[in-house]
């Protein structure tokens, strides 16, 4: 089997639209959540959401056609893209002359469909919608567009597992890589933040309404948390074969070591304790390494009652006796849902790279099950040498990741 | 509508909404080979005349139409 590296990474958040920028926001806990007065007026229980500007700079990037058939949640994986790309050491003759693949993650593309169904009730006409608008509107908007921009020949494919698309889009480029079917594979998550994309999410009350306080409203593990806040933008790993990447020159920035995955066979909204422990017990044994070897764990934990609960308990069972640091994100960032498993895997490696743990911000009261382990509610100067990173989504899909410092 | 106010409103949004470069605008430019309009383009360019001059472009009505000046006259023949 062959060894699966990271050698390029780019990010576009709300807490950063670079690198740098989110390291920086993640060492000192800085929050990129607020409210979207649109969603107010819309009729949203919740309208707090991370705060995520569309990137201006398209336009001198990309010719009309491919800015048109580009959505919101596009364009952020295509800056996120460019700068993986830079990182990584690869240009546009790159693809042209090598076969490199895609699989991002991307479940929704909702305001195409939205303003295309606008325009066909008050025109009666479809022919009026315009060109752009099926590209933007299928859930494969992202690898359809991205492999067209910059001219891919692998393999090509969107990942939909609702929140953990990303992360299985990573766990799935990284077994073609390890079975020898491409040397490089760009992976990653979408997630669109518009107003027109989450109102159904919001419909079934998931969001938190702590709207008087934005920053403190994602709480993950706290006792008082009372729901998610979504937030989105896109996340770019370059996955690579070792030895391809070691032959070029690459800049090798960490190991993927193991992939786990699960379904729980149940509820389509709950969570499972056991369900997730599939996925980690998958992931550590596909690592070859027990729980102990663990340093860090970036929790998928989105600041739902129910669902930090579940993941709380698996990880008292699985980790108990080990008690690796652990925090969520998410209490930053809000809840990046398709995007989220791809971008907390950038979130960790950053901190590897820069020896810290990021805090679980608004950790202040932990609950029954949450204070039973060790989350990190203050940045901590930390080694980290090997972390494992959960997500898991509607329909019981769970995806968890172990990575490697490489030294 | 007078035929260059017609020219005026088609070269602005040739230039502004389809990105074609003003220089190449000309009555005998053939809008596929010369001006790189294609098929997708033409849907949008559909969508446009309807907001600008309210009518709609019936593919079947396009056939003969194969310059930049055969459009100005396609358009200021359904004004009239």
């Amino acid at each position: 089997m062959k060894r699966v590296v990271i050698t390029g990474m780019g990010i576009y958040s709300c807490i950063g639209t670079n690198l740098d920028e989110v390291a920086k926001s993640l060492y000192e806990g800085k929050s990129g959540i607020g409210i979207d007065p649109m969603r107010i007026e819309y009729g949203y229980r919740s309208p707090l959401t991370g705060i995520v500007e569309r990137p201006l700079q398209i336009k001198e990037l990309l010719n009309r056609r491919l800015r048109i058939c580009l959505a919101e949640q596009g364009e952020y994986a295509y800056i996120a893209t460019l700068e993986a790309m830079k990182n990584a050491g690869i240009d546009m003759d790159y693809f042209e002359n090598n076969e490199v693949g895609i699989f991002y993650g991307n479940d929704s593309s909702a305001k195409a469909v939205i303003d295309a169904h606008t325009i066909a009730m008050e025109k009666k006409d479809t022919t009026l919608i315009g060109s752009g608008a099926i590209f933007q509107s299928m859930n494969s908007t992202v690898t359809m567009n991205l492999s067209t921009i910059l001219k891919l020949k692998g393999v090509n494919m969107t990942i939909s597992a609702a929140c953990a698309s990303g992360s299985h889009a990573v766990g799935l480029g990284m077994m073609f890589i390890r079975n020898g079917m491409q040397d490089m594979v760009i992976c990653g998550g979408a997630q669109e933040t518009n107003y027109l994309s989450m109102g159904s999410f919001d419909g079934i009350s998931a969001f938190s309404t702590r709207i008087d306080e934005p920053t403190k409203a994602s709480r993950p593990f706290d006792a008082n948390r009372d729901g998610l806040v979504p937030s989105g933008g896109a996340a770019t790993l370059i996955l690579e074969e070792y030895e391809h990447a070691v032959k070029r020159g690459a800049n090798i920035i960490a190991e993927v070591i193991g992939y786990g995955f699960s379904s729980n066979g149940a509820n389509i909204s709950q969570p499972s304790d056991s369900g997730s422990m599939i996925a980690m017990e998958r992931a550590l044994k596909d690592s070859n390494l027990m729980a102990k070897d663990i340093d860090y764990i970036n929790a998928h934990a989105t600041s739902t009652p129910q669902g930090d609960t579940f993941e709380a308990i698996a990880l008292d069972k699985l980790f108990g006796s080990s008690f690796p640091m652990i925090s969520s994100t998410k209490s930053m960032t809000g809840h990046e849902c398709w995007m989220a498993g791809a971008s907390e895997v950038i979130y960790s490696v950053l901190m590897m790279q820069n020896s810290f743990v990021a805090p679980n911000i608004n950790f202040e009261t932990p609950d029954e099950v949450s204070k039973n382990l060790n989350i990190v509610a203050q940045t901590k100067e930390k080694n980290i040498d090997i972390f494992l990173s959960n997500s898991f989504g509607f329909g019981g899909t769970n995806s968890a990741l172990v990575i490697k410092k490489i030294k | 509508m007078t035929r260059n106010e017609i020219i005026e409103i088609v070269n602005e949004f040739l230039i502004e909404e389809i990105e074609i470069e003003a220089s190449s605008l000309s009555e005998e430019a053939l809008l596929n080979e010369d001006l790189g309009i294609d098929s997708l383009d033409f849907v949008d360019i559909v969508v446009i005349v309807e907001r600008n001059f309210g009518f709609k472009i019936k593919p079947e009505e396009m056939a003969n139409v194969k310059t930049l000046g055969q459009f100005y006259d396609y358009i200021e023949e359904k004004l009239k």
